[in-house]
């Protein structure tokens, strides 16, 4: 039924580039009650990946069994063709609760230089590098120094994301990142992950309730559904690697995929509404 | 400057008002006191002077007290926090040791006493342990309480990248606990005044539970009450070392907690 599409179309940016990682028969259940039906997924490097699905189909566990904070119940993962156990140096992951995941007695410039100190840099290049990260989400020297609840919500977010970046990770997972700032924020955040993700040449697979953002942002969409979850389909999207708000989101296209995205997640719902 | 100067003067105004009225009730009312058991304010302070506001009196009155305070409390804050630490980061240990623990910790430490006479004698050894044991409880249970009440977030951060043990401990585990941790400590510390001036009233080591025994029955009257001013305004003091320490240890609390008032 499912149509996988082959990952190598022609416009998208991983033509011939490593598998970075890879899920193979993943599937995990609570207490025998399957969450995740096993599945199978690539992600390649270069790439910007989206998993969308509804509330409750998974997704957090997905993203948990990948970043190997929880052991899946079957399958395998595997980042640059190693079997992963537990966490990995080249996997950041940025946590769906900002507000919470910041360490609150710390300076926002010791929360992004915490991690580089526990992977052995010296005092002094973590300080630089923490500094170099936030930079590049667009916070200051004077924002480095205050504390990370006197941030507003999406200059929070911009801070964990300096801090997953700060090491420069092979793979950068991102769990509902957005999901709890306001719409212009969420714009910008957008944005500044499009660019991040091009001027850095990150590999990032996000997580997203959100069809619109997913579209917006992938080069493919792995689209999710039904309990338990599996990959309904994967579509490549190919609105170009330059994309803005505005035009982006009017190309005829992009009202095609998310139209699409839209109907391979509402499959599911269909039994129960 | 200007404004931080004037809120202190704002506070001596508040606050110091009604000690200073007591202490002129206290002085008119007592000037002419002929009983033996309350000596006038005039001579207390006299006998305060002489025994204690010169390096004689205390190189042998305070000095030993605050030996053995600095070692007993200490040991209690080393032993509370590493012991509490273990126990907060292991729930199953935890829940098996609770029961023992909220006994042990419902004896009144200087109830000990005699027992730690009989096992460790009646040197310093003996005070250090009494106090120590007294004022570990507070400081052990605060921090089981505050060590798993940290945001598990923060464990799984630690996880992601990588943290090693210790730099857990220092950078996620002690942080978050540190707020209960003190609020133990500062539990903790006056407990450890009184045990310290019952254990002293045993053996000769000098310190103010000495002193302060020894006036008595040598019917230095005003000797006894200016000791028991030396130990208020000693306790106060320490008070005060105490909130400068966690002043500036605990500011990201003080300052979120604000911040948070301020929200609702
Ligand atoms: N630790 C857990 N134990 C048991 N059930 C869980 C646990 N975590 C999540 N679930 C359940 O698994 C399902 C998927 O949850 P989650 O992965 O958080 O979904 P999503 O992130 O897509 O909203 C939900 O029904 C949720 O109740
Ligand atoms: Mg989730």
């Amino acid at each position: 039924m499912t149509i996988h599409r082959s990952p190598t179309g022609p416009n998208s940016a991983h033509t011939s580039s490593a598998v970075i990682l890879e899920a193979r028969g993943l599937g995990h259940s609570y207490n025998d009650r399957a969450v995740l039906s096993p599945m199978d997924f690539t992600v390649f490097e270069g790439e910007f990946v989206c998993i969308v699905g509804p509330s409750g189909v998974g997704k957090t566990t997905l993203l948990r069994c990948l970043a190997a904070l929880q052991p899946s119940t079957s399958g395998a993962v595997y980042v640059r063709s190693e079997r992963v156990t537990q966490p990995t140096a080249g996997v950041a992951l940025v946590f769906q609760d900002y507000s919470r995941s910041l360490m609150p007695w710390s300076s926002v410039l010791a929360n992004v230089a915490l991690p580089l100190r526990a992977a052995g840099s010296s005092r002094a290049s973590a300080r630089t590098d923490a500094l170099r990260a936030l930079a590049l989400v667009g916070l200051d020297d004077v924002a480095a120094g205050m504390y990370p609840w006197q941030l507003s919500g999406g200059m929070q977010q911009r801070v964990a994301i300096a801090r997953a970046l700060a090491s420069r990770p092979t793979l950068l997972l991102m769990d509902e990142p957005f999901a709890s700032v306001d719409a212009y924020t969420r714009a910008d955040l957008e944005d500044l992950m499009q660019r991040l993700q091009r001027e850095l040449s990150l590999t990032v697979l996000l997580v997203t309730h959100d069809i619109d953002e997913a579209v917006y942002l992938s080069d493919r969409v792995i689209a999710l559904n039904g309990r338990p979850a599996h990959v309904a389909d994967i579509v490549s999207v190919d609105l170009g690697s330059r994309r803005d708000q505005l035009t982006t989101k009017g190309m005829p296209e992009f009202a095609e995929l998310r139209a699409r995205v839209h109907g391979l997640i509402r499959g599911s719902r269909g039994t129960t509404s | 400057m200007r404004t931080r100067r004037s809120e202190w003067l704002t506070v001596v105004a508040l606050e110091a008002w009604l000690p200073v009225v007591l202490v002129v009730a206290w002085w008119f009312g007592s000037a002419s006191s002929t009983s033996v058991y309350f000596p006038p304010l005039s001579s207390i302070l006299g006998s305060f002077a002489h025994d204690w506001l010169n390096s004689a009196g205390l190189a042998s009155n305070l000095l030993p007290s605050l030996e053995l305070l600095g070692l007993g409390f200490g040991v209690a804050l080393a032993s509370g926090v590493v012991m509490g630490t273990v126990l907060g980061l292991t729930p199953a240990l935890e829940r098996a040791s609770r029961p023992l623990l909220e006994i042990l910790r419902a004896i009144p430490g200087v109830a000990l006493l005699p027992i730690f006479i009989v096992l460790f004698g009646i040197d310093q050894e003996m005070k250090v342990l009494l106090i120590a044991f007294g004022s570990f409880w507070p400081i052990l249970l605060n921090t089981v309480d505050g060590v798993r009440g940290v945001e598990p977030l923060l464990f799984e951060v630690a996880e992601v990248f990588r943290f090693g043990r210790i730099r857990r401990l220092l950078s996620v585990v002690f942080p978050g606990a540190s707020p209960q941790i003190f609020a133990g400590a500062r539990t903790a510390l006056s407990i450890s005044l009184i045990i310290l001036v019952v254990s002293e009233t045993v053996g000769g080591n000098g310190g103010i539970g000495y002193f302060l025994l020894a006036a008595q029955r040598n019917f230095a009257i005003s000797s006894m009450w200016g000791a028991i001013v030396a130990l208020g305004i000693l306790g106060y003091l320490l008070n005060i070392a105490f909130r400068l320490i966690e002043r500036v240890i605990l500011r990201w609390h003080r300052l979120q907690q604000t911040r948070l008032g301020s929200e609702k």
